[in-house]
């Protein structure tokens, strides 16, 4: 059996569907309350320990910790048998899967500092080897007589559905102590995870506090264990914290946000698992998670990847905008000699004449006018346009702008006439108003409303 | 002022000096025989050297000279091979609070979830002391600090969103925070604006007026002669050591820096390969 699949609800017909559902969200059956409050405390609790690991830039100790539990749970299973003692008794367990843990982790800095192993190989080595070196103990206990039931399995796994009440103590021990030392130890742990060197030279040991650190992942990575497996419990450690840092800048808030997207993955988890059976719970978890992950990639703070790709589209939509006032700004002067006495809405333009301006297609140039349209910055009549009185305003300006920023490329900067065109494009959508007062004194005697273009406007055939 | 030997009576001037001899405690720094390999390959070889008290000393010499480990060493960051160092005629570890380092910029991820403010309350994290939170008295030295350093106005922002030389400043300050009175500085003035460099050149001269001591590694030669009073010409081993303007010399430089330090090169190489075999 593969995980915990058992359905914790009969469902038949959407009436009973609704009554499990009912049950489920009041909590009304006791296993559930165990189950729900055990792993939301046990994802809290990952969360707050994890946003450190991730600041520390260790996340992945943890998964080569949680790997290398597993020899160390089998051969306290046997050496206890084998004395006569009771192999599935937890504190025995608890206690070889954190030495093997440790082991491992030890052998990871070995490894790295002893044959120069590059890191990422040292982790794959150890975490490989030491799984398979598991997974082939629990091979020799399945087949001896007292190990047939011992159930070891269900740690690779987790067995979140037939969490006890024994479990859950431990799992809210683990997670006080947790808490109540990441609370302690908070600013030195923000020391230690920002600039180690400078915390060892006021004189906190590296070892002491890294010390601390690992022995929080090992504890939590224990409990984590019997809730969503071995293999899984990283994702615990690392999937929060790393959602949480997309949505503040502020180390408290990022832990307490880590702590509550743990807490709410691992809730959301849990009830989806119950009401769906035969998916295993660690991995409905997870999936909640990653879940709540993908959420805060996509809409956590300003950098998030949908605000973003408003604000670049809204940008392109004001740059081309801004292209289509002065296309016909240059147009219309074009056709007067003396721009200043033209009333604006008298000069009228050719859409088809604006194509040469840039290479925006037709229909791309139709929908720029209706919008600028719709703005009231330009008069659409037939197949011609004309500027209103805001839009002259603001045509004005932009080419005023354009071109001061010409000038000072062909005078200041030596760029070639040629080129000088497309280069002010990229930049005066841009300029403040500082700069353009600066460009005005820089290059004098061009306080004109709207200077002389240096170069020759392509003229439609 | 810098000298390669401790001052010494006249008669025993040609006398080496001994590891057990104590400095006295108005010396900021006195290092004996130094010497520190990584995996065996010698960065430094026998660096002796002492900086008097109230002194901007400047450490300048190649890349690949030694210099960040020499401020490591002193700082019990790296273990040394050999040699002694003293702090206040004292063990460095008895007499860290009156030390203050400003780590290289880049030694740190910039992009952490902590404000300005944050960074340079850490100077103080040791005062505050083990389980208590910072509290008002703390933020208000470290606002001091900020003023001191002219980003006062940054404290709240982010330190992500920190030009290269606000975050030099921020480094500053957390080190000002501790109110030490030995300074250790790695690279303060490298790629920073020009704005950034006067600030800190500033400090520097206010802290030389409370008393206070300045050993800062340096890479710009021109500007050692007006803003140092001592240097240290570094190049795995000490060129030279003692006031600016009498070792800062085109000689010494060409030690330092020209020319390829044949003998000390064949030996590293030599301890390389060997190592390589064990």
């Amino acid at each position: 059996m593969i995980g915990s699949s058992i359905a914790w609800v009969s469902v038949e017909t959407s009436d009973e569907w609704f009554a499990a559902l009912l049950r489920l969200l009041t909590l009304a059956d006791y296993n559930t309350r165990i189950v729900i409050l055990g792993t939301a405390l046990l994802g809290c609790a990952a969360g707050v320990v994890g946003s450190f690991t991730l600041l520390r830039k260790r996340a992945l100790v943890g998964d080569a910790i949680s790997h290398a539990m597993l020899p160390g749970l089998g051969i306290a299973f046997l050496v206890a048998t084998l004395s006569g003692g009771d192999g599935r008794s937890l504190p025995i367990l608890f206690t070889g899967a954190t030495i093997s843990g440790l082991v491992g982790a030890a052998a990871i800095l070995g490894l790295r500092s002893t044959w120069r192993l590059s890191e990422d190989a040292a982790f794959g080595i150890v975490l490989s080897v030491f799984f398979g070196a598991g997974v082939a103990l629990l091979g020799v206990i399945q087949s001896l007589e007292a190990g047939h039931a011992a159930g070891l399995e269900g740690f690779i796994y987790g067995k979140t559905a037939s969490l006890s009440w024994m479990d859950l103590m431990v799992i809210i021990t683990a997670a006080a102590v947790a808490l109540v030392l990441c609370t302690m130890y908070f600013k030195e742990l923000a020391l230690l995870c920002f600039d180690q060197a400078y915390a060892e030279t006021q004189g906190y040991s590296k070892w002491w506090l890294d010390g601390l650190l690992m022995s929080l992942v090992v504890g939590i990575a224990i409990t984590g264990m019997q809730a969503v497996g071995l293999i899984l419990v990283i994702a615990l450690l690392i999937i929060p914290a790393a959602a949480a840092r997309f949505w503040t800048h502020r180390l408290s808030r990022q832990v307490l946000i880590s702590a509550g997207i743990g807490m709410a993955g691992c809730f959301g988890g849990g009830m989806t698992s119950a009401l769906l059976p035969n998916l295993p719970a660690g991995a409905v978890i997870i999936l909640a998670c990653a879940t709540l992950f993908l959420f805060s990639l996509m809409f956590g703070g300003a950098q998030g990847l949908v605000w973003r790709a408003i604000r670049r589209r809204q940008w392109q939509q004001i740059m081309l905008r801004q292209h289509l006032l002065r296309a016909v700004y240059e147009r219309a002067e074009a056709k007067t000699t003396e721009p200043k006495i033209v009333r604006e809405s008298e000069v009228r333009i050719e859409i088809a004449d604006l194509m040469i301006s840039r290479s925006w297609s037709r229909t791309q140039l139709e929908r720029l006018v209706d919008g600028a349209q719709r703005e009231g910055l330009i008069t659409r009549i037939g197949s011609q346009v004309a500027l209103s009185k805001p839009g002259w305003v603001q045509a004005k300006k932009l080419t005023h702008q354009h071109r001061l920023w010409e000038m000072y490329l062909i005078t200041h900067a030596d760029v070639a006439l040629q080129q000088v065109d497309r280069l002010a494009d990229d930049i005066e959508h841009v300029l403040e108003p500082s700069v353009i007062h600066e460009l005005e004194r820089l290059l004098q005697g061009r306080t004109a409303e709207v200077v002389k273009s240096p170069h020759q406007i392509p003229e439609p055939s | 002022m810098v000298s390669n030997r401790p001052s010494t009576p006249p008669n025993l001037a040609n006398k080496k000096p001994h590891h057990d001899e104590k400095s006295p405690a108005s010396t900021p720094l006195r290092v004996w025989d130094l010497t520190v390999a990584y995996q065996r390959t010698p960065v430094l070889w026998d660096v002796a050297f002492h900086v008097e008290p109230g002194s901007l000393v400047a450490i300048v010499g190649p890349n690949g000279a030694g210099k960040s480990t020499l401020l490591r060493a002193i700082l019990n960051l790296i273990p040394r091979t050999s040699g002694k160092i003293q702090v206040f005629g004292d063990e460095f570890a008895a007499q860290r609070r009156r030390v203050g380092y400003v780590p290289q910029r880049e030694s740190v991820d910039w992009d952490f979830p902590v404000s300005v403010l944050d960074v340079v309350t850490m100077g103080l994290y040791r005062e505050i002391g083990w389980l208590w939170p910072v509290r008002k008295k703390h933020r208000a030295r470290a606002m001091e600090a900020l003023n001191q350093v002219g980003i006062a106005d940054l404290a709240h922002r982010q330190i992500s969103h920190l030009s290269g030389g606000q975050q030099q400043r921020t480094f500053l300050a957390r080190a000002l925070a501790q109110d030490a009175d030995l300074y250790l500085m790695d690279e303060p003035l490298a790629a920073v604006d020009a704005a950034t460099e006067l600030a800190i050149i500033q400090q520097l001269r206010a802290m030389k007026q409370q008393g206070k001591t300045c050993v800062v590694i340096h890479h710009d030669l021109q500007t050692v002669p007006e803003y140092f009073d001592d240097v240290l010409l570094l190049n795995m081993r000490v060129v030279a050591s003692g006031p600016v303007s009498e070792v800062f010399t085109p000689e010494n430089l060409q030690k330092t820096y020209g020319g390829r330090l044949t003998l000390l090169d064949e030996v590293s190489s030599a301890m390389r390969r060997q190592e390589k075999l064990l």
